[in-house]
């Protein structure tokens, strides 16, 4: 009998494994890298021990600590959670090795299929369809498009899509590079890439007697540079007939490596309606509240009692309605999805009728299960996922308009997110018909990920009610005279006036309270019905709407009926202190400073290389703005950069030939 | 509670009429705050931002707290005078960085922002007005000095400025300068009085003497920038605490200079949750009739103005036309006389005598409601000893130490201006509502006594009497004296601090109370000698 378990692992699957374990009656204890010491996960264990250090290669990936750390914190299991160890075989063996219990399948199976290639081999025995490797040596025209992928881990790390011969060799190079750097195994192999195929899963529950679940199946499609973006239960649109070929060879595939425990068996469907096996996940998967969600299932309840011994029913429990999970990233779609790190203040989905679970019985509902809490900070150092959001309901069209509206009116104060892309993708024709594919974002770029055009009438009575708000709240704070009206003047000369920022325009608001209301410019017609710091409800057009308001510093979030407005406000005197050499080079995203090409001194040219910077794996180049002198270097090899830091000034030559400006007086 | 019963029909042709008359009158003042808005006129303001340069009012906006309230003070002086409405200089009382200022801003679109004599009067009174009330002085400074042509009115008694500074310093009352231009010869001592010095880089100029006079004065031959301009002061001569790279960065500065100033208030803090009044202020546009000779009741007037409409009276059977009670606005306690009937008697006056002592004796503030047309007059009253009681009010309104705030209604006639606290008893506010009028007399009466007067006089002589020229006389006097009661007039001459809207009267008040509230308010012990 297990008594208490550790949960190798962090964020929103940390919280949704320790749930489970509570329910259980067992004693969760959370491990914690140094960045996440406060971190919720942490908050809500019974115990909790620290993993030094940052980043994942010293903490996370560490099976040795870990099981110290179960040993330590007297777990007799362990639980891998998603990603990290979850899938590696070695560390299942280095917890049974020391006589606890592993949650999850035998070490052989997880490494049967942990080699993608020798997966492939296993499962095309098994009489499971499989899609051929081509060898890269041997490719041709005709086998493009190829798919390069590694052949250990997933998440898209280390997969390539080549669409020109000539450009296979560098990209198989970088594919291993990426995948030796990713998972310690540069491994990769080459696949024909079907364009328009979909990313259909089933979800296996297996006891160590003999039975095997397929729990239904998952469309995984919307994805962006092969990572799951929407996902639902069950796959849309599927005949019968292949849905029921699905589930019996994600079976066969299970039985063929003696698998127990939950584990995905990952399909390529075309859209001929043939499917090939691509993967098996040896683990719980991100998505799996889908498949809560449409069975009632608590899927790690049964990996805790398959875990101890216990025998599955015979069957599962038949699905019903229909489940869709969206991904909550701190990331910009419009900006090469640039990862967002910072402070959350609020997290706030309405509507919101479970966390971490399904309530049993209802036939609806909304779910959130959320790596973050109200006042954590997002950090650069894992992935950027702040929670996910799952809405289910008797038909896919119900789901989809309920997370849409959830996500659409979600109070989200904190890094930018990809909030507006979930709900245009879950609004979009193409998605509610069905006619979801791996290239779905790729093909409705514009509609989905390009940055929309922002209302901009939205945007400034967004801007007004910001103002209002700032106003109340500067009343209500003021140490005298604050029962006077706001703004009044005997002799009136001026407006008061406030400017705010968004990504692409200012708004300056100009207002005044006067006895016969509000008098805002460029808002005629505009009625305020009243206002408070943190609401204000104003009558536009004879429609009255209240808008929520939120300032953190100098960043205002407006949300309400017509959107969510991030603005930043300008502040009335510039701040001397702040302004910015011309030639400064300033941080684009957060990172690490991962080495510097030049000294303070040397001469550049526009467009060198001033130095390089990480950023979720990927490094960036930051480059000289034009010919001229590295004045300052601010930053060194290893540093943490916010963004927006100071990293180095370059001083620009005197263009040739000199010549006074040509400045009037 | 106590809350006043109000009998004020809305409904009413009376009450229309009232309120139409006082729409047009607050039209007409508009007019005459648009003209001291507009300051130089369009051409010179147009050339002052061509300059780079803020407007003297968005100076101070910039410099006062965002969405806080802010009363100018004289607007309309001059008016009526050879010089432009609000004589070049704006000034009032606004809050910074939490602390309530007495803020001047010189208008350079006027006439370079030279004094005049009215310049003067309005800069005195704002020196005052943070003398008296311990608000600390913000002076926006550019100015061209004395304006030339007019120099005899204002050199000899405009030394009085500097001497307000220095005064004020020593009282422990901090004051501000910041200098966005011009600010020579005797204006150089603005900046030099000033604890707090704020120049402009490259705009503020300060010295005694420019280039020419230095040259005529001792050969030596100078530049603006080397005798005084802001970098100078400010690395060389030490007269500038701070220097700002432009106006906004100026007006940054003076607002944390006045955010270290850590000023406490010395008066007694408000109480909460003050409650609005329980009638709507917008009605009293209908109280006062068109015509002052019909009276009011002032309770109408109360019942709109004081928190939760709640005034316990005083004496309210006793000397009847006066209202005498207690009452706060906006959480400072205040203590109210209110001419009822116009007319005071001795019983009036004796009332308010000892109104004005318990006042005294309790610390709490006056507020003065003008309606009166003087003491009475006539054998029966005199033998009462009117001039008695009179004196006695205007004793206790002169040596009472508590502040008192004045608001002209109605008319101020006679003594009984005085008594109510007219503008030589120095209350610490004084304005007017459109409606009002004070003069020594009603214009008819005026012009009815000088009638009488020449009429004896002409009988005296045994000289018939021309009774064509005398309906002529009186008509002419009658237009005259009307015209010399209007408030507009008065306040050009610095008579008030302003002409209100009888809507904003709460308002005004109340941020008057929290104004005076910056010094201690304590009554007075001891009283003149009353005659009995």
């Amino acid at each position: 009998m297990i008594t208490s378990v550790l949960v190798a692992n962090r964020g929103e699957i940390a919280r949704r494994v320790l749930r489970s374990c509570r329910d259980a009656g067992l004693d969760g204890v959370a491990v914690f890298s140094d960045p996440d010491a406060d971190a919720p996960h942490v908050r809500e264990a019974d115990a909790a021990v620290r993993l030094p250090g940052a980043a994942p290669a010293d903490t996370y990936l560490r099976a040795d600590l870990l099981v110290q750390a179960a040993l330590a914190a007297g777990a007799d299991a362990v639980h891998p959670g998603y990603g990290f160890l979850s899938e590696n075989a070695g560390f299942a063996r280095a917890v049974l090795d020391a006589g606890l219990v592993w949650i999850g399948p035998p070490p052989e199976a997880i490494a049967a299929m942990g080699s993608k290639t020798g997966a492939k081999r296993i499962m095309a025995g098994a009489g499971v369809p499989v899609l051929g490797a081509v060898d890269p040596a041997a490719a041709t025209e005709a086998d493009l498009p190829l798919l390069v992928k590694a052949a250990a881990g997933g998440g898209g790390r280390g997969m390539r899509v080549v669409r020109d011969l000539a450009a296979l060799d560098g990209e198989l190079a970088a594919a291993r590079a990426e995948a030796a750097s990713a998972f310690g195994d540069g491994e990769v192999f080459c696949e024909p890439y079907v364009e328009t195929g979909r990313h259909v899963e089933v979800q296996l529950m297996a006891d160590a007697h003999g039975t095997v679940w397929a729990v239904g199946d998952r469309d995984c499609s919307v994805q962006r540079r092969h990572q799951k973006v929407v996902e639902e239960a069950p796959a849309p649109g599927i005949p019968d007939a292949v849905r029921e070929a699905l589930h019996e060879a994600a079976r066969t595939a299970a039985r063929a490596i003696g698998y127990t425990g939950a584990g995905t068996a990952e399909f390529l469907l075309a859209p001929d309606g043939r499917f090939f096996f691509l993967e098996m996940n040896t683990r719980l998967q991100v998505e799996h509240p889908v498949t809560e969600c449409t069975t009632g299932l608590d899927l790690v309840a049964l990996q805790l009692r398959v875990a101890e011994g216990a025998a599955l029913p015979p069957a599962p429990p038949a699905t019903r309605g229909h489940a869709i999970e969206a991904r909550l990233y701190a990331e910009d779609p419009a900006a090469d999805w640039q990862p967002q790190a910072g402070p959350l203040h609020l997290l706030e989905l309405p509507g919101t009728t479970a966390r971490f679970r399904t309530p049993a019985g209802e036939e609806c509902g909304l779910r959130l299960d959320s790596g973050v809490e109200d006042g954590d900070t997002v950090t650069v150092h894992y992935d950027p996922m702040l929670a996910k959001a799952v809405a289910w309901a008797p038909t896919r069209a119900e789901a989809a308009r309920r997370l849409a509206a959830a996500l659409a009116r979600a109070r989200i104060h904190g890094p930018a997110t990809n909030r507006d892309l979930l709900v245009r993708v879950l609004r979009h024709p193409a998605f509610l018909a069905g006619d979801v594919h791996t290239a779905f974002l790729r093909q409705h770029h514009a509609d989905t990920v390009a940055r929309q055009a922002p209302d901009k009438d939205a945007e400034a009575l967004a801007a007004l009610a910001a103002a209002l708000a700032d106003a109340a709240g500067r009343r209500a704070a003021a140490p005298v005279l604050g029962g006077l009206p706001a703004g009044w003047r005997n002799v009136p000369s001026a407006p008061q006036a406030k400017r705010y920022r968004t990504a692409d325009a200012e708004h300056e608001v100009r207002y005044r309270h006067t006895r016969d209301g509000l008098l805002a410019e460029g808002h005629p017609g505009v009625r305020l019905v009243s206002a408070a710091p943190g609401r204000v409800v104003l009558e536009a057009g004879g429609v009255r709407r209240a808008f929520a308001v939120a300032r953190y510093g100098d960043t205002v979030h407006v949300d309400g009926p017509l959107g969510a407005v991030v603005l930043t406000a300008v502040g009335r005197f510039p701040d001397p202190a702040a302004q910015t050499a011309p030639g400064s080079l300033l941080a684009p995203m957060p990172g690490t400073v991962v080495r510097t090409a030049v000294a303070e001194g040397d001469a550049v040219r526009a467009g060198q290389t001033v130095l390089w910077l990480e950023a979720m794996k990927m490094e960036h180049r930051v480059t000289a703005p034009a010919d001229g002198t590295v004045a300052e270097l601010r930053v060194r090899p290893g540093q943490q950069v916010e963004p927006g830091a100071l990293l180095a000034v370059v001083r620009e030559a005197a263009p040739a030939g000199g010549g006074a400006s040509a400045e009037g007086p | 509670m106590t809350v006043l019963a109000s009998s004020l029909d809305p409904g009413s042709p009376d009450f229309a009429a009232n309120r139409d008359a006082m729409l047009a009158k607050l039209a007409e003042l508009d007019a005459e705050h648009a003209k001291a808005v507009g300051g130089g006129g369009p051409k010179y303001v147009e050339r002052h931002r061509r300059r780079g340069k803020l407007l003297a009012r968005e100076r101070i906006e910039l410099l006062l707290d965002p969405d806080s309230p802010f009363l100018e003070l004289s607007p309309l002086a001059a008016w009526g005078s050879e010089y432009p409405v609000g004589a070049a200089l704006v000034t009032g009382i606004g809050v910074v960085e939490g602390t309530e200022c007495v803020i001047t801003a010189n208008d350079p679109t006027v006439r370079g922002g030279a004094s005049n004599p009215w310049t003067l009067r309005k800069a005195l009174r704002a020196n005052e007005i943070a003398l008296r009330n311990r608000l600390p002085l913000v002076n926006l400074v550019e100015s061209g000095g004395a304006d030339l042509p007019s120099q005899k009115e204002v050199f000899i008694p405009g030394g009085a400025l500097f001497r307000d500074l220095t005064r004020l310093s020593a009282a422990g009352i901090p004051t501000v300068s910041v200098v966005f231009g011009n600010s020579t010869a005797g204006g150089a001592y603005v900046p030099g009085m000033s604890d707090h010095v704020v120049m402009v880089k490259d705009r503020s100029k300060v010295f005694l003497g420019g280039p020419p006079l230095v040259r005529m004065a001792t050969g030596e031959e100078a530049d603006d920038e080397s005798l005084g301009g802001a970098d100078m002061h400010a690395r060389v001569s030490g007269l500038a605490d701070h220097l700002a790279v432009d106006e906004p960065d100026a007006l940054r500065l003076a607002r944390r200079v006045v955010a270290r100033l850590r000023w406490d208030k010395r008066g007694p803090a408000p109480a909460a949750g003050v409650e609005p009044p329980k009638y709507d202020p917008e009605e009293l546009l209908g109280v006062v009739p068109g015509d002052l000779k019909t009276p009011f009741d002032p309770r109408e007037v109360v019942a709109r103005v004081v928190d939760g409409s709640d005034f316990d009276e005083f004496k309210p059977l006793y000397g009847t036309s006066l209202a005498t009670g207690w009452a706060s606005v906006h959480g400072y306690p205040v203590g109210i006389l209110a001419n009822a009937q116009g007319v005071l008697f001795s019983a009036e006056a004796q009332k308010a005598t000892q109104f004005i002592q318990l006042a005294n004796q309790r610390d709490i503030p006056l507020l003065f409601l003008h309606n009166t047309t003087g003491y009475m007059v006539g054998r029966e009253y005199e033998q009462g000893g009117i001039i008695k009681h009179g004196a006695m009010m205007i004793n206790a309104v002169s040596n009472s130490h508590v502040p008192h705030i004045s608001v002209l209604m109605g008319a101020s006639y006679g003594a009984g201006h005085y008594g109510m606290c007219g503008r030589a008893y120095d209350p610490r506010f004084l304005f007017a509502w459109p409606s009002a009028k004070a003069a020594v007399m009603g214009p008819q009466q005026l012009a009815g006594v000088l009638s009488i007067v020449a009429r004896q006089s002409a009988a005296a002589k045994g000289r018939p009497y021309d009774e064509d020229a005398d309906a002529a006389v009186r008509a002419m006097v009658e237009q005259q004296i009307e015209a010399e009661s209007l408030p507009v007039f008065l306040s050009g001459r610095l008579y008030d601090d302003g002409v209100i809207d009888p809507r904003d009267t709460r308002t005004v008040l109340g941020l008057c109370l929290s104004a005076v509230h910056s010094a201690p308010v304590e009554g007075a012990r001891g009283y003149g000698v009353y005659r009995m």
